[in-house]
């Protein structure tokens, strides 16, 4: 469908050479242009639709006193699928301690919310493809569920701010909700127009430097760049990748444009890992509720389990 | 008057949501006193996690996104006008 609108445009409206260098960009990006805000509106309004019925709090009282693998696999699901501003992390991160939620779990749902959700989703399946988007999914969890495990090994209680062991959290009645799916519809369509009005500029910036490499970008650069995926480009990717910062949007233009140029889909995806999992201001919120060791500990127990993934999928692949 | 506190450690969600709070109410010349809680023990007070979140008259009118309009608007139904169908 969005092969053929792209066909009419190119080749019917401007009447353009099918075989030219102008033509092939400009045919990607219709095509992807069409086909990635096609999915994004669906899939936000179906996950906002989804999300008026699950919020931070019902996923607390589900994790409570669970079995902690089963707390962690909930923790980790729940991130992925809820997505929270990172203004968001730290009544979360008080809400989960005060739940009596093992550190570890909480941590391990910090580093999975960032880093999967469902724009990112949408965008590397519309653009590199769905075995990519899959490993990326699978690489994301994996990195969350240790790096929450290896956390709760350093006993990471100890560098909690005191103020937030005090704090209790009340309960208020809630306004009689408007439970209708007609309500719901409404969230829903509030939640694709909130996003997409934030995210649009990226995705056309990211999809039209994606269609210049790909009408444009000359064959031999790969061959010479081959040689870049030595063992130390993982670690030299992530350990560029964490003080950067951007979204999930921006990333995967910069993910296909490395692709495109040769460099390894462990490297590649590392280094996407390691952009959405850490980034300074979420590192200053969260210093509000820990202290600076635990956040060293969070950032390089991350950053070593990243480029351990990386690694490994570049040792498979 | 009715009482209408946003929570919220003060991102763009929340000061999206003031503005919004503002604009319907004055739209609708409800009158309110609306206020921005960004103390974190306040803010948990309210069991609320998700940011923002919405206080009317002491209950939970909202968490975890920006409301929309009608929403807004559906929370002081009951404090204005009910014969009116403009209003509500």
């Amino acid at each position: 469908m969005f092969n053929r609108l792209a066909d009419f445009v190119v080749s019917e409206l401007l009447g353009l050479q099918a075989d030219t260098s102008v033509a092939e960009s400009l045919h990607f990006f219709i095509m992807d242009i069409t086909k990635i805000f096609f999915m994004l509106i669906l899939v936000i309004y179906l996950m906002g639709l989804f999300r008026s019925f699950v919020s931070a709090e019902k996923v607390r009282n589900y994790v409570q006193g669970r079995a902690e693998w089963v707390a962690r696999s909930l923790a980790i699901l729940l991130g992925a699928v809820t997505p929270f501003c990172s203004c968001s992390s730290v009544p979360l991160f008080i809400g989960f301690v005060e739940a009596g939620i093992p550190l570890g779990v909480t941590f391990s749902f910090l580093i999975a919310s960032p880093m999967i959700n469902e724009i990112a989703v949408v965008m590397l399946f519309g653009i590199v493809g769905w075995k990519i988007t899959v490993l990326y999914i699978f690489s994301g969890m994996v990195v969350a569920f240790v790096g929450g495990i290896i956390i709760q090994k350093f006993k990471p209680e100890r560098w909690v701010e005191d103020y937030v062991w005090k704090i209790r959290m009340g309960e208020a009645q809630t306004l009689e909700q408007d439970n209708s799916l007609q309500a719901r519809h409404r969230y829903a369509l509030t939640e694709v127009k909130t996003i997409v009005g934030r995210i649009w500029k990226w995705v056309i910036l990211g999809v039209g430097a994606g269609a210049l490499f790909h009408g444009y970008f000359p064959q031999e650069w790969a061959s010479n760049l081959g040689d870049a995926n030595s063992f130390l480009a993982v670690p030299l990717a992530v350990i560029m990748g964490v003080p950067l910062y951007s979204n999930a949007v921006g990333v995967i233009p910069l993910a296909e444009a490395m692709l495109l140029k040769g460099v390894a889909i462990g490297t590649t995806l590392a280094f996407m890992m390691s952009i959405a999992a850490i980034s300074v201001p979420e590192l200053i919120i969260l210093r509000k509720v820990i202290k600076w060791q635990a956040l060293a500990l969070f950032t390089g127990i991350v950053t070593i389990s990243i480029i351990l993934v990386g690694w490994f999928l570049n040792s498979i692949l | 008057m009715i009482e209408v506190k946003v929570l919220g450690p003060g991102c763009k969600n929340c000061q999206t949501t003031h503005k919004l709070i503002v604009d319907v109410t004055n739209e609708n010349g409800i009158e309110i006193t609306l206020e921005k809680v960004e103390d974190m023990a306040e803010i948990m007070s309210y069991g609320i996690m998700s940011t923002p979140g919405v206080i009317v008259d002491g209950k939970i009118a909202h968490a975890g996104s920006i409301p929309d309009k009608k929403t807004i608007l559906s929370w002081f139904k009951s404090s204005c006008c009910p014969a009116d169908d403009n209003c509500c």
